[in-house]
């Protein structure tokens, strides 16, 4: 199978390379890119005059709920959002059940993503077994069975001395160390501690709950030279303390998500429970520090933290609601946002997105580039549409931003030289 | 005027108009209840349902009988005998009582935004009867209520809330209400119980009870809920009475026609001393007479009724 994309504007950040090309995919890879190749034979002609083609974006952060929570969503049902919100390799985290500890649910993992999946499926193992912060999990063992990083996500390694030690194991294996970094006593609240929750009597989760963990977290890894992952930040506090470690410290990076450049803690104002989220949406000020961390490249990475949930975990009190947003399918309009903006160009975003998180989990993708696989993406950068939940792949429909206007929607999704997704609309 | 409003689920989201002709309907039919035959036809044939996820005397009974004292039909639920101990959410047990097509359902709740998840789903008006920490606006209305009633006006008045702020339902109702008049509030707790950046609601904040008090016109008193006693807030309910229990002595530095407030239940000895509980400036019986007045008022207006 060949496929050719003409008149495209590429933009792969990795080859530092924005212009108009052909690309010629021969099965599973990128034969040849060059300004003319419309003398190349295909099999399938893309014209992506007008468009976007860029490497397919990574997630570094994303939780597909199989095993043990298949009415949430489905590894099938997950990859197949990703395709469509144009990530063409996910990172699951091990909150399932059972808990991605050992080998044979990494595996299992494995082996459904292989047999249903639609994008590639990186799973990330847990530090401690059962996420209990107790006892090291067998992370050689999961490595081999294809896990690329490790974390607690959804809580911090309570024990510093454990996760200490923790960081020092998975050298052994070159496992990325991924920090959900939250005081758990500090972090018992469901909304930012601010002038919303003062309003709206909602137990405040204060920005110390994150911060100083997030400084734990790199003093540790600094302490043992391992390089250390801090994810979904979101407050001012946590990307001050990252800039002042980076410039001490080299091996540190960071990730933020959509939902926390996109919203301020005013949306839980409502009592809607989509906009419940760990850590919570966070101020005004809060919101202008991570576009900052994002333009001066404190924060490396976007990640989505997709999360889905069904409506029985959702529709029910606001102290009771499941944590979490379904965000695969409406990030990349959501990034875009940054570029019309102003805050990011749209090669440094594609950066965040693609080459980046290829190098912190040492994945062989996101770039475009001849002989490199063909995980490819072609999207525009302007049309408009409204986000509507109920048209979600994902099961998840649980989203603050149903009903918004946005601009900027992936069209084409190509992994290993395969279209995995084609929007309606595309030609 | 007229009422616009499907639901009363706050204080914050009313105007100070609104407000007062509120009050002003509550005045109207505050003698209903001096009357040997308290009742009148205004809500017959109306269905009120009063939904308790929390324990409740005052204010349940209050609104049960001003639902009576109009001829509506009163139908109380109280949690423990219901079949949310089955286990039912609270969104299917808001859709099975609109099903039987009641009016008004007034709902306490122990969960912030809990009456919010009704009035989404529900075609009924929602009455927000207190929902965790939020509001509890019947209680602000009232309070106002017996304030103009002592006071002859709200305007220009210093006020001070003392207790628990930080989990007050009735302090944030209050605040949110007294701050659309023209009014000075003092805020008073130990750090512990007062929410971070209060004073960016717009009003004064300290810690002493001495200086809350000074040349007040208005008192609140808030109810020190003693499961908190010996937890991370006060070390003990009786390190807490020593410091910030109102006494005779606090009363005499405010001024000399002050009036008392409290929500109840009161802990007597705690948070306030037999003596100015049951002395000469303590309006606490009053709020809960008036509590019957102001509820009447907002079941009529939500059932259509114009002053």
């Amino acid at each position: 199978m060949t496929i050719l994309i003409k008149h495209g504007r590429l933009i792969d950040p990795k080859n530092d390379r924005d212009e108009r090309v052909d690309i010629l995919i021969r099965g599973d890879a990128i034969e040849k890119i060059d300004k003319n190749l419309s003398g190349a034979a295909a099999d399938r002609v893309i014209d992506a005059e007008g468009l976007v083609v860029a490497p397919g974006l990574i997630d570094v952060h994303v939780h597909l709920r199989e095993p043990g929570f298949e009415w949430k969503e489905t590894i099938r049902t997950g990859t197949m959002a990703a395709a469509k919100g144009g990530f063409t390799s996910v990172v699951c985290m091990a909150n399932t059940d059972p808990v991605n500890d050992n080998k044979s649910v990494t595996e299992y993992i494995m082996e459904k993503a292989r047999a249903e999946g639609v994008v590639r499926v990186f799973p990330c193992g847990a530090v401690t077994k059962g996420l209990k912060g107790e006892d090291l999990s067998e992370m050689g063992e999961m490595r081999a069975a294809g896990a690329v990083a490790i974390s607690d996500d959804g809580k911090s390694v309570r024990n510093a001395q454990l996760f200490l030690k923790a960081m020092e194991y998975a050298r052994l294996f070159d496992l990325a160390v991924i920090c959900h970094c939250e005081d758990d006593a500090l972090g018992r609240g469901v909304v930012h501690e601010g002038l919303a929750s003062l309003v709206s009597g909602l137990d405040p989760v204060p920005c110390l709950a994150e911060e100083i963990i997030v400084q734990r977290d790199i003093a540790l890894a600094a302490y043992v030279g391992s390089p250390v992952h801090i994810t979904h930040i979101s407050t001012e506090g946590s990307i001050a303390i990252i800039r002042g470690e980076k410039r001490r410290y080299d091996k540190v990076t960071a990730d933020t998500c959509p939902h926390y450049f996109t919203l301020t803690d005013e949306a839980t104002l409502t009592y809607d429970t989509a906009t419940k989220v760990n850590p919570p949406l966070r101020a005004a000020s809060d919101v202008a520090a991570l576009k900052e961390g994002l333009r001066d490249g404190t924060i490396d990475i976007i990640a989505t933290d997709h999360a889905p949930h069904d409506a029985t975990s959702k529709d029910v009190e606001f102290n009771l609601a499941s944590s979490g947003i379904s965000g695969l399918e409406t990030a990349l309009a959501l990034c875009l946002g940054l570029v019309e903006e102003g805050i990011l160009d749209l090669k440094g975003l594609i950066r965040k997105m693609t080459v980046n998180p290829a190098r912190l989990l040492d994945l062989p993708f996101g770039e475009a580039a001849p002989g490199k696989p063909a995980d490819l993406i072609v999207f525009s950068d302007r049309a408009e549409w409204t986000i509507d939940r109920g048209a979600f792949l994902s099961k998840g429909k649980n989203t603050p931003f149903h009903g918004r206007k946005v601009r900027g929607k992936n069209l084409l999704t190509i992994v290993g030289g395969r279209i995995v997704y084609s929007d309606p609309d595309f030609r | 005027m007229s009422w616009t409003h499907k639901d009363l689920l706050g204080v914050r989201e009313l105007s100070r108009e609104e407000i007062l002709f509120l009050l002003d309907t509550a005045d109207s039919f505050r003698d209903i209840s001096r009357r040997d035959i308290k009742k009148v036809p205004t809500l017959r044939g109306k269905t009120v349902i009063t939904l308790f996820y929390e324990p409740s005397t005052r204010t349940r009974v209050s609104f049960e009988i001003a639902a009576k004292r109009l001829s509506a039909d009163a139908v109380n639920i109280s949690t423990a005998s219901s079949s949310v101990v089955k286990g039912e959410s609270l969104v299917d047990t808001g859709r099975n009582l609109q099903s039987m097509r009641p009016d008004v359902i007034v709902i306490r709740h122990s969960m912030p935004g809990a009456p919010h998840m009704l009035s989404r789903i529900l075609d009924c008006s929602i009455i927000n009867a207190g929902d965790g920490a939020h509001e509890h606006p019947t209680q602000a209305l009232l309070d106002l209520f017996t304030i103009r009633e002592k006071k002859e006006t709200v305007d220009g008045l210093k006020i001070a809330i003392i207790g628990d702020i930080a989990h007050s339902r009735v302090a944030r109702s209050n605040i949110f209400a007294l701050k659309k008049f023209d009014t000075e509030i003092t805020c008073c707790a130990p750090l512990t119980m007062l929410p971070p950046g209060l004073a960016s609601l717009g009003v004064k904040v300290t810690d002493r009870l001495d200086e809350a008090v000074a040349d007040k016109d208005v008192i609140m008193m808030l109810r020190i809920q003693k499961e908190r006693g010996g937890t991370s807030y006060i070390p003990s309910i009786r390190e807490y009475a020593s410091l910030y229990c109102l006494n005779e002595e606090h009363v005499g530095r405010a001024r000399k026609d002050v009036i008392i407030m409290h929500p109840g239940p009161m802990n007597r000895g705690v948070e306030i001393s037999d003596a100015v509980a049951d002395g000469p400036y303590s309006v606490i019986l009053d709020q809960v007479e008036n509590g019957v007045a102001v509820r009447m008022a907002i079941l009529y207006l939500l059932s259509g009724g114009e002053s």
